[in-house]
């Protein structure tokens, strides 16, 4: 899995790249978080947007810095089961104590 | 201790010879030598078992005589809580709270977990040690702590905490006793928590050569399971666990409604908070929890029976199966437990569906394993009567949990003593006896010496009688409609006077257990410089732990063990014995 | 005795063992960080009113604060790829940065809390209050947290380099995952609590 140094060396000046331009593309899209949230859109809209630019954000965060675009099957496989069980506990309590809170 | 394999150990771990030795300290206090972690997980669990069940036996006194003044012991305990050996209501709510609570953090899931799991895993792996060995001592440390500021709680100004080991709000937050109970979960949940890193790292990388995941012991399977539902389950405790303590000492409402009036004063508090959610967040680990109690347990009589039957486990790829199954549906029933507070139809089915789902890979590990009786030839020794008693006493309590799935069948169900007697079939005399089995199966390892035979028939034979005398009343009194937690066991109800006597019945069968465990904690220490001596393999096992030495060295195997077939390759036609041990050429 | 697998990958898997550890530590936080906002959800859609973020919260600290921290990640994993083209002294200046935005991270967020009690706001004032120093205390433990270990990478730590270089790229690499994850988790908290 380690090549040679040099050949290392390359490896990671492509990666130095992508870091910028996440880091860039990330500023700006917290410019445009806060610049969107002075619109006051209505509660609804203003969560989906939101949270829209936070899952680019976060998944920039997580795919390039994290290395997760590149990650083995085993790590991947952990996030997906600890994401099921995550969507489980943000939407099945909401779900119980205000019984249809969606389907109505 | 010393080994006539030293010499052999001393070729093959050269560069051990250069290591200094270490103090006593740093070889049996802060150790990381996962064999002598586990110990400490162990011994430091049996402790608490016996402080847990210690709690109980006074709580019976005043189940089966209700304002009794208890003998000699009801003076000890002082006139705070038991003003002339009476015990006083606040009193029995704390007996209770922290039975519960330390039976589960401090006793089952440390000796399941942390003792056999630490023990066991890494040689039946065939590793030399944990992945993370100064991890795995920062584990037991935290448990330590957590354990000590438990105990504590009752000598401070309040007491411990009387609430239930489910510590709901807004009961909790206003009553006495909570705050170092708060604490202390948190120092049990990083425990588990770094504890379930280890584990599941471990198993998949430090497994040894040519052991594939088909061929791992279905107890390493049980571990691996039981290591995600800590993993993943404790956290929003740890949360809840946080935000309960903000409620009490930083005046937040997380969980205090508005409007809650106090001792009939309204509570001065921003209130707008939610009970339901600490309900939410509990039950989330509280439920795949219970499957931690349990799947160790699994996984040891697994081992046993196999042992002992001379024959492989039948239906060994259906309990894999079934256990990862069962370990993903766990995250999501945990609202059976909260059927009465309040939700809605659609929600209540959909829990109950989950629920009647899970019952199923429950079931095909407990037919597994009684089929696997079939055509054996048993050896009827300690471990493995334990083993066998355990499936009845599961399968009682699992049948019995099947009418509290139903959120009908729930309603007059709830809360009541039937519940009781549901879970302590399933973790009394079912997992504390998988429990036993494991403690005889494997103290030859540990120590390199057997345990007394007839000791522990004796232990065998009482606790199963026992168990069964304390425990199989509790649905009689939970169907006549006798609440749990109950100071008086019912007493001042009226419809209660036909089922009071029961209680009588289940506290003499508590009262009568705890002498039967005599034998076992004699045979325990006893055996430690008289049992029969033994090598590495006294009960012709398959699995790699039989390879090393009895008890093993630091690093375990003296050459890396190598997986060559299953792990239960018993009576194979044409080999020269019955058995074929997973690490023989 | 040595456990394998610490520095070199194991080959059917791909992984070294911190690396798996790390992760499923970071599988953990997102679960306790879970259930903070599902606790969040449950309390304001349960509340009667709610008020908007940035009626109470100083929205522009709290950007300065996103792009703080969103920086200290590019100097974490800048730190890690100096360690991977073998300089160390381009390591030590990333990381020093890292510490230092995260330092500034935490400054701001000290000055956000005592305005806050200056003007009588406490968590025990209303449930937005109570889910806001909380959530961001627990976050502010976190960065706290990675600070130190970085700190301990930065210092005595380092002396690894010399006799493992590729053991102490990987717990700098591992060290950068947990500190990317706090800034994920920022990423989200801070539209939550101050933008809605």
């Amino acid at each position: 899995m380690e090549s040679t140094t040099s050949d290392h060396a390359v490896d990671i000046d492509h990666h130095v790249r992508i870091y910028i331009t996440v880091f860039v593309a990330l500023m700006v899209l917290t410019i445009v978080t806060v610049a969107v949230s002075r619109f006051h859109l209505p509660v609804p809209v203003a969560v989906g947007v939101a949270l829209l630019v936070a899952t680019v954000k976060g998944s920039l965060v997580a795919c390039y810095f994290m290395h997760l675009i590149s990650e083995k099957k085993l790590i991947i496989a952990v996030l997906a089961l600890t994401a099921v069980f995550f969507i489980a506990l943000m939407a099945l309590p909401i779900l119980t104590v205000h019984d249809g809170y969606w389907i109505h | 201790m010393s080994q006539p394999a030293a010499v052999a150990g001393h070729q093959t771990h050269a560069h051990e010879a250069h290591h200094e030795e270490l103090g006593f300290v740093r070889k049996y206090v802060f150790s990381t030598d996962h064999k002598v972690i586990g110990i400490q997980y162990a011994v430091t669990a049996l402790l608490f078992l016996f402080c847990g069940f210690s709690l109980m036996m006074l709580m019976r006194w005043q189940l089966a005589y209700p304002g009794a003044a208890l003998p000699l012991l009801g003076r000890i305990l002082g006139e705070a809580r038991m003003p002339g050996g009476t015990m006083l209501p606040d009193f029995y709510n704390e007996l209770g709270a922290m039975h519960g609570t330390i039976m589960v953090f401090l006793g089952v899931v440390p000796l399941a977990v942390g003792g056999f799991g630490n023990f066991v895993v890494p040689l039946q792996i065939g590793a030399p040690d944990m992945a993370f060995p100064r991890l795995n001592m920062a584990s037991y440390w935290f448990l330590f702590l957590g354990g000590v500021t438990m105990l504590a709680s009752f000598f401070v100004a309040g007491g411990a905490a009387q609430s239930g080991w489910t510590s709901y709000a807004p009961l909790a937050i206003i009553a006495p006793g909570q705050t170092m109970w708060l604490i202390g979960m948190i120092f049990l949940i990083t425990s588990s928590l770094l504890g379930a890193v280890n584990f599941i790292t471990t198993i998949i990388q430090l497994r040894a050569k040519g052991l594939t995941f088909m061929r791992f012991p279905f107890f390493v399977w049980a571990q691996l399971v039981t290591s995600f539902l800590l993993l993943l389950a404790f956290p929003p405790l740890e949360a809840a666990g946080v935000m309960q303590l903000m409620d009490r000492l930083a005046g937040t409402s997380f969980f205090l409604p508005s409007g809650l009036v106090v001792s009939g004063q309204v509570l001065n508090v921003a209130g707008g908070g939610n009970p339901i959610l600490w309900q939410h967040l509990f039950w989330f680990l509280a439920h795949p929890e219970v499957y931690v109690l349990i799947l160790p347990a699994m996984g040891i009589v697994a081992e046993i029976i196999a042992n002992n039957t001379r024959k492989p486990l039948w239906g060994y790829r259906s309990m894999v199966y079934s256990v990862v199954f069962l370990g993903f549906m766990s995250f999501i029933v945990w609202a059976h437990h909260m059927f009465m507070t309040g939700m809605g139809t659609t929600m209540a089915a959909f829990f109950q569906t989950t629920t009647m789902i899970i019952s199923i890979p429950s079931v095909v590990i407990l037919t597994a394993l009684v089929i696997s009786l079939w055509g054996g030839s048993i050896r009827f020794n300690t471990p493995m009567l334990f083993a066998i008693g355990f499936l009845p006493m599961f399968g009682i309590g699992g049948l019995t949990g099947l009418p509290l799935a139903f959120n009908i069948a729930d309603i007059p169900l709830h809360d009541t003593y039937y519940v009781i007697g549901h879970f302590h079939y399933v973790v009394a005399p079912g997992t504390i006896f998988a429990l036993f089995a494991g403690i005889y199966y494997w103290y030859p390892k540990a120590t390199g010496r057997k345990m007394n035979e007839t000791l522990g028939k004796i232990h065998f034979a009482g606790s199963i009688v026992c168990m069964n005398v304390i425990f199989m009343p509790m649905f009689l009194i939970g169907l006549a409609g006798v609440s749990r937690r109950l100071f008086d066991g019912g007493a001042s109800y009226a419809f209660a006077q036909p089922v009071l006597h029961l209680n009588v019945v289940s506290s003499w069968g508590a009262w009568i257990l705890a002498i039967f465990q005599i034998p076992f904690i004699v045979n325990f220490f006893w055996s430690i410089r008289h049992g029969e001596q033994t090598g590495p393999n006294p009960w012709e096992a398959t699995t790699i732990e039989w390879a090393a030495p009895s008890p093993p060295p630091h690093g375990n195997f003296l050459v890396a063990p190598e997986a060559h077939r299953g792990p239960y390759e018993y009576s194979v036609p044409g080999a020269g014995k019955d058995f074929l041990p997973q690490f023989e050429a | 005795m040595d456990i394998p697998y610490t520095v070199e990958v194991r080959r059917d898997t791909g992984l070294t063992n911190g690396k798996i550890g790390i992760w499923l530590f970071l599988a953990s936080e997102v679960m306790l960080f879970g259930a903070l906002f599902a606790s969040y959800i449950l309390i304001r859609t349960g509340a009667p009113v709610w008020p908007r973020g940035d009626t109470i919260l100083n929205v522009p600290l709290a950007t300065f604060n996103t792009l703080v921290l969103i920086s200290s990640s590019v100097t974490m994993v800048m730190a890690w790829a100096s360690l991977m083209r073998r300089r160390l002294g381009t390591f030590r200046i990333y990381m020093g940065v890292t510490i230092l935005l995260g330092f500034v991270f935490l400054t701001v967020k000290y000055f956000e809390y005592s305005h806050k009690f200056e003007a009588g706001l406490f968590p025990s004032t209303n449930n937005f209050l109570a889910i806001y120093f909380t959530l961001t205390g627990l976050h502010m433990l976190h960065v706290f947290g990675g600070m130190c270990v970085n700190a301990y990478l930065l210092g005595p730590g380092s002396k690894l380099w010399e006799t493992n270089p590729k053991w102490f790229t990987n717990r700098v690499e591992n060290s950068g995952l947990f500190w990317h994850f706090v800034d994920l988790v920022w990423i989200f908290l801070f539209p939550t609590l101050y933008l809605l």
